[in-house]
């Protein structure tokens, strides 16, 4: 599964500059530009053509514009006001012409021209005397007579960024993110201390937990990429987070690895960690806090500590690689920090002004993170035992992580 | 808003303006057209346009509730018009010495304003919707000579008594097609034309309708005489309306309130046309009407402030307002009237005959 891959940068880069080197020789730099920019130059004067003479009129003139608006977030910043952000996800120029509150036309302000163009934004004010506690419908009518509904589960007065909700969040950051993986990494030593069979149940048991999380952060990418704005791409959001995480990580073990010989640090493997579990975090923190503002969850004491059981557990992922090692001490409030503090900037962000799209990229950037530090740890136990994950005690450990998470999720029931 | 750089409380003080402007307006406004704009010009302020807050609300309370916009459609259908025109068609005499009306009807297919900024791929008569208000006196023989230029058969069902083979259900003219309808008229009262073509719902409320008045013989009592034909789109095709209305713009009533002098008589002709919802209705604030059903009486009526009616009924109102100020009128369905039913009629005192809604008299 791992030895002796070599890493895939300075891999690939030997044949392809022996080729380059190779054309090269045949007719220098300026051809080898031209054979390059052929193609690109072929792309600019079909997209000249197409903008200067516009091929596809005839079928713009047979079908109905296909208008697609999203309503991003509702907020109510004051009593009888309403704020709606809007996203125009759809291929064309949409004009919101009016507006419905509950089956009812309201004058609204906008904050920009109301024809809005593909991919951009607007911010709409009605002055509606919304009720505290109860759901409320918002209809956008557009020029065509289209409408774009979008539903409020629990109206309540949105959080403003003031110093009672600044220390809400990061103190809900601090419980449910910080506090809890620290806790986690005071297994260290513990851990210096067992025998290295049990390490490696240990580090099988945080492959079971990071498992675990990784499905866990799928599913919460999934959920916030269907709201994000067709325009946006959604689904391709997750690829290039995905991707995104698990090259960025690699790359940094390779680089570790060249410096200090072929088998990549306990150290690096648990700063991956600790990022990976940290851009989990972000995203987590930006549902908590968005779901929060949006009256979708009550933030009772129980949902903190299920939170907090949750993380702690990934404080003892991140100690587990370095239990043969002796880092310093900084590095465990380093790595403490990277895990956890990221929930506090999330809950912050998603609180004040939640998006989707973020919402799913870093969701994404996360779930690639997992991906890459799962891979990681199981070279870690692949290298020690010949047998890996299957030896009795590893696979149980594996099993032992996917239930603790799975009981420790119960409680987080938002 | 944010956008123009005026403060909401700066827009609500041209508001105030705008709502001195166009009361002062509003004879000029009924009569002719652009009185708002006009006003609005003369009080040296920019008219709303599409997308700005519209503080020039009549309603104090209701400055929130509403649309966005001049609720007067552009293009050549006003609603301020329309309430008060009725089209009498060319009269003739044929040989056995009867008088003869005759109309010409074209369907078109034509998108229409129905609230500021909303547009509706409607199928019309004679481009409008309502098509035109036909009238006539009982016993004349009309002629309706009518063309499809639209896209779709259609046909024109009207109500009343006549032969089966002119009732507008066979035959069904075809686009390019002809047919010349020809019946007499009877029996006096409020009636109604619509397509009878499948699927009818479609038809109906793509806004092939209008209305027909007979005349009884000896007419009616002098009055301020409306029509008011209430209809609703659905916008979306979902199978429910998004705006209702009487004459199809939202809230152009509320906006552009209709003046009518305090005491005169008044009378609306009251036609309900709304489509998929079972029943629409019509309340008037501060005072009561007298209900002569579908026009049909002279001597009997019913007293009330609410009456419903199923689609396709139509009633002949009549009241007199006895105190000077806004009379809000509207469905009494709460959902139809914020969603663009409802309006105001102003009553004002010493209003000469031909100002605001012109009085009636019969010949």
């Amino acid at each position: 599964m791992s030895e002796g891959r070599p890493a895939p940068a300075g891999d690939t880069a030997g044949p392809a500059a022996a080729a380059k080197g190779g054309e090269g020789a045949g007719g220098g730099h300026g051809r080898r530009w031209m054979l390059g920019l052929f193609p690109v130059v072929l792309l600019a004067i079909l997209v000249a053509v197409f903008v200067r003479f516009d091929p596809t009129a005839p079928f713009r003139a047979a079908f109905p514009p296909v208008e697609e608006l999203t309503v991003e977030r509702v907020s109510f910043p004051e009593s009888g006001v309403m704020r709606i952000r809007v996203v125009n996800g759809g291929p064309e120029a949409v004009t919101i012409a009016q507006v419905m509150v509950d089956e009812a036309y309201w004058r609204f302000r906008i904050d920009r021209d109301p024809t809005i163009p593909r991919l951009k934004g607007a911010t709409l004010e009605v002055d509606y005397p919304w009720v505290d506690g109860e759901p409320h419908v918002v209809r956008l009518v557009t020029s065509t007579g289209l409408t774009f509904d979008h539903e409020v589960a629990v109206a309540t007065e949105s959080p403003r960024p003031n110093a009672r909700y600044l220390t809400t969040f990061g103190l809900l950051g601090l419980y449910a993110g910080v506090i809890p993986v620290i806790i986690g990494l005071l297994w260290y030593p513990f851990l210096r201390r067992i025998d290295r069979k049990w390490v490696h149940f240990y580090l099988s048991l945080t492959i079971g937990l990071l498992a675990f999380l990784l499905v866990d952060a799928f599913e919460h990418t999934l959920e916030a990429a269907a709201l994000v704005p067709e325009g946006f791409g959604g689904i391709g959001l997750i690829a290039l987070g995905v991707v995104g995480a698990v090259v960025g990580l690699r790359a940094m073990g390779a680089a570790a690895q060249k410096r200090r010989g072929e088998a990549v640090p306990g150290l690096t493997i648990a700063y991956m960690i600790a990022i990976g579990i940290g851009l989990h975090n972000l995203g987590e923190g930006l549902a908590i806090g968005a779901a929060y503002a949006l009256g979708e969850i009550a933030l009772g004491s129980f949902l903190v500590i299920g939170f907090a059981l949750h993380n702690t557990t990934e404080g003892l992922a991140i100690v587990a690689p370095v239990a043969d090692e002796k880092p310093a001490m900084w590095h465990f409030g380093a790595m403490g920090a990277l895990a956890g503090v990221p929930t506090i900037l999330g809950a912050w962000a998603g609180g004040f002004s939640y998006s989707p799209t973020l919402a799913t990229f870093f969701l994404a950037l996360g779930a690639g993170a997992i991906i890459q530090v799962i891979i990681e740890v199981a070279k870690l136990v692949q290298r020690a035992w010949p047998r890996g994950l299957l030896t009795p005690l590893n696979a149980a450990g594996l099993m032992l992580g996917m239930i603790i998470m799975y009981g420790t999720a119960l409680m987080v029931v938002a | 808003m944010r956008a123009e750089k005026v403060s909401r409380r700066e827009w609500l003080k041209l508001g105030a303006v705008g709502v001195a402007g166009l009361s002062g307006a509003t004879l000029l406004d009924l009569a002719g057209r652009g009185g708002a704009r006009g006003a609005l010009a003369a009080a040296g302020i920019a008219p709303p346009t599409r997308g700005r807050g519209h503080a020039g609300s009549h309603a104090g309370q209701e400055e929130a509730m509403g649309v966005v916009g001049d609720t007067r459609p552009e293009g050549d259908f006003d609603p301020g018009a329309f309430l008060t025109h009725f089209d009498y068609g060319t009269v003739g005499t044929r040989a056995d010495g009867r008088t003869v009306r005759r109309w010409d009807v074209v369907a078109v297919d034509r998108e229409i304003q129905i609230a500021p900024g909303v547009w509706y791929p409607a199928w019309t008569y004679n481009g409008q919707v309502p098509g035109p208000t036909f009238r006539c006196t009982e016993g004349e023989i009309l002629q309706v000579e009518f063309t499809n230029a639209g896209s779709h058969p259609h046909t024109i069902h009207f109500h009343g008594t006549h032969p089966p083979g002119m009732d507008g259900v066979e035959p069904i003219v075809a686009p390019g097609e002809r047919f010349m309808y020809e019946f007499e008229a009877k029996p006096f009262g409020l009636h109604l034309y619509h397509c009878h073509t499948m699927p009818l719902k479609r038809h109906i409320h793509k806004g092939l309708y209008g209305t027909f008045i007979v005349d009884p013989p000896g007419g009616r009592e002098p009055a301020r005489e409306m029509v008011m034909v209430m209809n609703g789109f659905d916008s979306n095709f979902d199978g429910d309306n998004e705006v209702y209305a009487v004459n199809t713009a939202a809230f152009y009533y509320q906006d552009h309130p209709i003046r009518v002098g305090v005491n005169d008589l008044c009378r609306v002709y009251l036609v309900n046309i709304t489509e998929f919802d079972p029943v629409n209705s019509f309340h008037l604030h501060a005072g009561m009407f007298r209900v002569y059903r579908t026009g049909t009486r002279l001597d009997q009526y019913e007293l009330t402030d609410t009456i419903m009616m199923c689609q396709g009924e139509r009633h002949i109102l009549e009241f007199s307002l006895e105190h000077a100020g806004m009379h809000m009128f509207h469905a009494h369905q709460s959902e139809f009237a914020e969603l663009g039913w409802m309006g105001f009629i102003e009553a004002v005192e010493n209003l000469a005959a031909d100002g605001g809604v012109p009085v009636h008299r019969y010949v």
